[in-house]
């Protein structure tokens, strides 16, 4: 499916948030998501299912003032 | 020993609150946070690219130091960019609080004063503790107040300007209006004295980045305003004089040699 990733058209196989972690090598990283707007707590990620346009924000620490 | 100044419901020693970006190095930085004594330090949130490890290496070294870490929402221009800045803040640091940021013109990175006091809202619902960037406008102090916000951050003047405190009697007001918050003097603030005169005024800390970040030596410049902060926080416990019009001599006026003698 076409899935918007941090502002990308992304196609991608997966169909839940874990597995596209994982496709997109995101595994083992620091983040935080936001799936149209909706943070998913990282306990759900395997739980959430994908739909074709989702606009997924892939979040991270970074400096700042 | 100056008194301990309290955010939410934490205490801290610490009035100097620093962010984290500009330095030259990673090493640099965590050194100029240990320098200037900070037990709070901002951090922000970036989109991370796919196969990134960019975050995880800097959320290392923050950890590593030890300190508070205060979240921001900077860049965001609107409401719901904001609040969900701030939720995912809260699921990536761990914690309530939240600078809270809302920008309304890229020429000066005003704050969006208006969606501040209504992001604010939403967010203090959620459980959020917010510490909101705002000008000096006693009436948005105000309404911030109103919403929950204990702790409330006026700028000195604009991000980066290092221009210092531009208005004075705006910044006194809120403090003598608002004596039961915290109140911190963010942004704008270029030199040691600059601080010193926030924490003069009776506000009870500071945040500033780019002064220490940008200096030729950050680590001696976090140092000279650790001091400086802690020079005027004492000073203002102590009881500053007031201005006056005219002179007052400091030496005695009795017994003057040739006090009222003949010419």
């Amino acid at each position: 499916m076409l899935v918007i990733v941090n502002g990308e058209r992304t196609e991608i196989a997966a169909n839940d948030l874990r597995g596209l972690l994982g496709e997109l090598d995101y595994t083992g990283t620091h983040v935080a998501i936001a799936v149209n707007y909706q943070v998913v707590p990282r306990a759900l990620w395997a739980d959430t299912a994908l739909n074709n346009g989702d606009q997924i924000e892939i979040i991270t620490p970074r400096q700042g003032g | 020993m100056a008194e301990m100044v309290t955010f939410y419901s934490k205490q801290f020693s610490s009035r100097l609150l620093i962010g984290t970006a500009l330095y030259r190095s990673p090493a640099i930085m965590q050194q100029a946070i240990r320098a200037a004594g900070a037990q709070i330090v901002t951090v922000s949130l970036r989109r991370e690219a796919a196969g990134g490890r960019i975050g995880s290496a800097f959320w290392d070294l923050i950890r590593e130091l030890g300190v508070t870490v205060l979240p921001n929402t900077a860049g965001c221009r609107s409401v719901r960019e904001a609040v969900t800045t701030a939720q995912l803040a809260r699921e990536l640091f761990d914690t309530p609080w939240i600078k809270l940021e809302v920008i309304g013109d890229d020429e000066t990175l005003q704050p969006d004063v208006v969606g501040l006091v209504e992001a604010a809202a939403i967010l203090i619902k959620d459980g959020f503790e917010v510490f909101p960037y705002c000008t000096e406008d006693l009436t948005v102090a105000l309404r911030l107040r109103d919403a929950g916000c204990l702790v409330i951050m006026p700028w000195a003047s604009p991000i980066g300007s290092a221009r210092g405190i531009v208005n004075r009697d705006a910044l006194k007001l809120m403090r003598a209006r608002l004596p039961e918050l915290t109140l911190v003097v963010d942004a704008g603030l270029g030199a040691p004295s600059h601080a010193a005169d926030a924490l003069e005024l009776g506000y009870d800390a500071v945040l500033l980045n780019t002064a220490i970040a940008k200096a030729g030596d950050p680590v001696a410049m976090a140092n000279a305003f650790r001091l400086a902060v802690v020079g005027g926080r004492i000073a203002y416990e102590s009881g500053l004089m007031g201005a006056r019009d005219f002179a007052s001599p400091s030496t005695p006026v009795v017994g003057t040699p040739f006090w009222h003698a003949l010419p």
